[in-house]
């Protein structure tokens, strides 16, 4: 962290994601580094998809919260290294399992989605005899799965 | 940047962001009639990560080209000639066995396309851009591979609707791997691959996709072009009307 940019970070570190509103932007290790130049705080978010539309809603929160503080941010997407699923945190992981979303494995190869290969636990009964039922969910970041135990449908975060 | 090679990078980013434009519209006309209910969110999923390469990429031809204000004056506001898309994506889905085989097809091309892109490009925030494009295009071929495998696989009918799609898309796929003097100057300049350079490992991984669907290869000459230099077939201007009916009939509209 810069100094100077507590402030900014006091404020953030609280804010949710929209589509995984259990889970803070700061979970997701979506936001990358808050800086300052001579006017400005300029505030780095690595998007999970490069077409999520959460995004956008992200930006305006981000704005708007320090907008509150005084602070008018520059917000910039960074694609490079690429967001991944490793920087989800350990706290994350657990939250997601809570609320019934698989957490993604940890990433070996640079594949995405590759927990086909793995796997999978049934975050509601704990059974790992799981089959995927689709590449995709309902939204980009996540993949269809079933329990062949307790039968229940879940979502799988993507290893990305 | 010197002002011949905004030119190059503008117009380089046009192409690819118009493929990935209207490669996403075609595949979200899917949304609410794919076959099962699953492939009704495959299908808007990879439109709408589609979509968003396209508007990354507009955006980062807008900072260049000061012409344009923002991306959707570059995706809705254009006349049909000033698309730069190649002429295989703007061709109607026809059947879904026809969808996946010209995803399969495109994403694979793209997935080495990007490839190339994170090793070697002169503009930076392409191949910061690359990194990430990357992954989500190989998600994308592997999802359309197992989908003509298993159609190519399947039944004597699947079979016979995947070799039609086949012969339905041969046409086009001259044009993807065309060089001209554009790649060639982009080539030159270290900013884009060359087409044909990307021909080699996307045929290795097709003709292995295709193998296991007993299904043929197709024959690659240069049959149907034009796409590059904005002269497109019918089905564009139907595409056209319909991407850009909100901006044309409400100007200035927005969210």
């Amino acid at each position: 962290m810069e100094k100077g940019t507590e402030k900014a970070w006091d404020v953030l570190k609280d804010l949710t994601d929209p589509e995984l509103p259990f889970l803070t932007l700061d979970d997701l290790g979506v936001i990358r580094e808050i800086k300052r130049n001579d006017k400005n705080h300029v505030v780095t978010i690595a998007p999970t998809y490069i077409g999520c539309p959460a995004i956008s809603v992200i930006e305006e929160k981000i704005a708007s919260e320090l907008k509150k503080i005084g602070i008018s941010p520059i917000i910039e997407k960074s694609f490079s290294p690429p967001w991944s699923s490793d920087w989800i945190s350990e706290n994350g992981r657990k939250k997601m399992e809570e609320f019934g979303i698989s957490p993604p494995h940890p990433r070996k190869t640079e594949t995405i989605g590759d927990s086909l290969l793995k796997e999978v636990k049934c975050p509601q009964c704990t059974s790992y005899r799981t089959e995927k039922v689709s590449e995709f969910g309902s939204t980009a970041c996540k993949s269809l799965y079933r329990c062949l135990d307790c039968k229940e449908p879940f979502d799988h975060f993507k290893c990305v | 940047m010197k002002s011949n090679t905004a030119d190059m990078v503008f117009e380089g980013l046009l192409r690819i962001a118009d493929d990935n434009l209207i490669l996403g519209h075609r595949t979200s006309e899917w949304c609410g009639h794919a076959p099962t209910l699953e492939e009704d969110l495959a299908l808007p999923n990879i439109a709408l990560d589609l979509i968003g390469h396209a508007q990354t990429l507009y955006c980062l031809a807008c900072e260049i080209n000061s012409r344009y204000k923002n991306e959707d004056q570059l995706a809705f506001l254009r006349l049909e000639h000033e698309y730069k898309n190649l002429l295989l994506v703007e061709q109607e889905n026809g059947d879904f066995g026809n969808t996946v085989l010209r995803l399969f097809y495109f994403s694979t091309f793209m997935k080495y396309f990007w490839e190339r892109v994170k090793i070697n490009c002169c503009f930076k925030k392409l191949k910061e851009f690359s990194e990430k494009a990357f992954l989500e295009t190989s998600y994308h071929s592997r999802y359309a591979s197992q989908w003509v495998v298993t159609l190519g696989d399947g039944t004597d009918e699947s079979n016979l609707k995947m070799s039609n799609a086949i012969s339905n898309l041969e046409p086009f796929l001259g044009e993807l791997f065309n060089n001209d003097d554009f790649t060639e100057m982009c080539s030159q300049n270290d900013f884009l691959p060359e087409p044909t350079s990307i021909f080699d490992s996307w045929k290795n991984e097709v003709e292995t996709i295709l193998q296991k669907g007993n299904l043929n290869f197709p024959d690659i000459i240069l049959k149907k072009r034009g796409g590059r230099k904005g002269e497109h077939s019918e089905a564009f201007g139907y595409l056209l009307s319909d991407l850009q009916y909100m901006q044309r009939a409400y100007p200035n509209s927005s969210w």
